[in-house]
């Protein structure tokens, strides 16, 4: 009697969690499969269809050839790309040094480099605006590299480091009494080490100067462009192509959604600046 | 052979090795020569938040080049005015919501999701695509399901009978939308590192508490919980700093409309600074929301570490 009960108890409750996990699926994929949906629609079919339609190429022909999306997804691409590599090759010494050495004031420039994680945006965007259109860094690549370094570098810095500190410190005094100078163990036994996590920690700094909107909004223009700021451009038209907008997003997407599987095991510690050892 | 410490603090008095004269100056200072290029780079682009603190007590403006100290009255102007009463409360409102909202469901799928089945599994790796989406991207996929022409969502909503839900067109659903948005990028944060904390929960605590008999909820209130409550802080900790100065999705969105709906602090001072042109007047609306993040987020790390120091008794 007791047991039968708890067999249908834990029955129901397995159902439950079930649902709810379901629903929960849907609201979280649903709005991707549209978006793919979409992005196939002819305008005609956007309007008087739902789930079957015949598919069309129309939109990404239109969106990669008609506009000038191609030229925005690769000065995205290399914006992005050249600022993670600068924060990588000047942010991982960083992360070195707070691991590993002890000096004045460490703590407080490991909180003022995360600090800027949280700091506004915008407040950081105005003074620079003003200060580009001086110096006319203003819509220009060097500019928007620079700037995305505040994106990039406290999420490598404060993840790389806590890698580094993984790393059992006899493994750097025996490369030493080997001989070995401190930037050769650095380069030659500690990053090979911890090249998983920095890659990985590389290619979410990536996807965040990716995703960025506050700083191309207000410091670049028509030079430089990012697919965020064009994205917006496809809905703001006065007759509104959904098809193109969804090929948009969809072109938008794809990379991140392709990097994140690669990440997943250091997703967590990623996202949490290495709070989180998941 | 002082240069490599060990990465927590052997010395009470907070220095390890030898004392410092006996070190060699170019190792003392190797360090600093190592964070240098870093420190430059971020250093320079730190000189306009200063700047910034400056600007403020001018006034500045795109249009106008014989800009001259005005001292407090930028400060003065803002406390008097009704729209900076306003914004905060957006900004509060917003925040809270949306951190509330992703907090509580996060954490809930995340309890749902701790079996380790392969199923749990999969669905943990859908879950982080969302996350993925730039926020003003997440507002195009959203329109594509919400506009009134083409949306699909329209005619879900009219098989339970609700015609012609406003969402963003309205002021009364606008806040609603934006948060829903929010969440849909943002809980997959929240779960994932709930979801964490679970997998590394000790295994020994839960059996003496099965030997004991204790029940499913007495066990999750008095062991579960607190043990994951450090990690649910981290997590409030990245999703309130970040949704109190939400501006991409609500600029995205709306551009804070409809009337001054969705206006929070970040959204009133770029219209300030970029359609008045009064760069002046908007800077004391950015600091007084840095202050506020900072002193949010100074309390969260505090109870955070009060909070693990805690679990660690379990």
């Amino acid at each position: 009697m007791n047991q039968n009960k708890r067999t249908a108890g834990s029955l129901l409750g397995a159902l439950g969690r079930n649902v709810v996990l379901i629903v929960y699926a849907l609201f979280a994929l649903f709005p991707l499969i549209w978006m793919v949906l979409c992005s196939f629609k002819s305008d005609v079919q956007m309007y008087n269809t739902v789930f079957r339609f015949t598919p069309t190429l129309e939109n990404y022909r239109n969106v990669l050839f008609g506009t000038d999306y191609f030229r925005a997804f690769f000065q995205n691409l290399l914006v992005s790309g050249v600022a993670v590599v600068i924060t990588i090759v000047a942010g991982v010494p960083i992360a070195y040094a707070l691991a590993r050495y002890d000096f004045r004031k460490k703590e407080d420039v490991a909180f003022t480099i995360l600090s800027f994680k949280f700091a506004p945006e915008i407040l950081v965007c105005l003074p620079v605006f003003l200060i580009f259109q001086k110096i006319g860094l203003y819509d220009t690549y060097f500019g928007l590299i620079w700037v995305y370094q505040l994106v990039t570098m406290p999420l490598v810095i404060w993840v790389v480091r806590g890698y580094f500190e993984d790393i059992s410190v006899e493994i750097e005094q025996a490369a030493e009494l080997d001989g070995y100078r401190w930037y050769e163990i650095f380069l030659k036994t500690l990053v090979p080490l911890i090249k998983p996590g920095l890659v990985a920690a590389g290619l979410l700094a990536f996807i965040f100067a990716w995703n960025d909107f506050t700083f191309p909004l207000i410091l670049s223009g028509f030079n430089v462009q990012t697919i965020t700021i064009t994205s917006m451009r496809y809905i703001a038209s006065d007759t509104v192509h959904y098809g193109q907008v969804a090929v948009a997003a969809t072109i938008a997407v794809l990379p991140e959604v392709i990097v994140c599987l690669f990440i997943q095991k250091h997703l967590v510690r990623g996202l949490s600046f290495g709070a989180v050892k998941g | 052979m002082q240069k490599v410490s060990t990465p927590k603090k052997s010395d009470p008095a907070g220095r390890a090795g030898p004392p410092e004269n006996e070190v060699p100056k170019n190792i003392r200072m190797r360090p600093y020569f190592i964070i240098a290029p870093g420190m430059i780079i971020l250093i320079g682009i730190m000189i306009p938040f200063f700047m910034a603190i400056f600007l403020s007590f001018t006034n500045y403006s795109f249009k106008n080049i014989n800009w001259h100290l005005v001292w407090l009255k930028n400060w003065i102007g803002m406390f008097k005015d009704a729209e900076f009463y306003h914004s905060l409360l957006v900004t509060l409102e917003y925040g809270i919501l949306a951190t509330g909202v992703q907090m509580i469901l996060g954490s809930v799928i995340a309890l749902l999701l701790r079996k380790n089945t392969l199923f749990n599994k999969i669905l943990k790796v859908l879950f982080t695509f969302p996350l993925m989406v730039a926020p003003a991207i997440a507002v195009l996929i959203w329109q594509l399901m919400t506009s009134n022409s083409v949306g699909v969502l329209e005619k879900f909503l009219n098989l339970i009978g609700v015609f012609n839900f406003p969402w963003a067109s309205s002021a009364k659903t606008a806040m609603f939308t934006a948060v829903l948005i929010d969440t849909w990028v943002n809980l997959p944060f929240v779960l994932l590192l709930v979801l964490a904390g679970i997998q590394s929960l000790p295994k020994s605590p839960f059996e003496a508490a099965q030997v004991d008999g204790a029940g499913a909820w007495f066990t999750f209130k008095t062991l579960t919980f607190p043990m994951l409550k450090p990690f649910m802080y981290i997590a409030l900790l990245f999703r309130l700093m970040a949704a109190l100065q939400e501006f991409g999705i609500i600029f995205a969105l709306s551009k804070g409309g409809p009337g001054d709906s969705l206006m929070n602090m970040s959204l009133t001072a770029y219209m300030e600074a970029f359609k008045y042109s009064k760069v002046g007047a908007s800077l004391p609306y950015l600091l007084v929301l840095w202050v506020i993040i900072n002193y949010s987020a100074k309390a969260i790390v505090k109870r955070q570490r009060a909070l693990a120091k805690q679990a660690q008794g379990y």
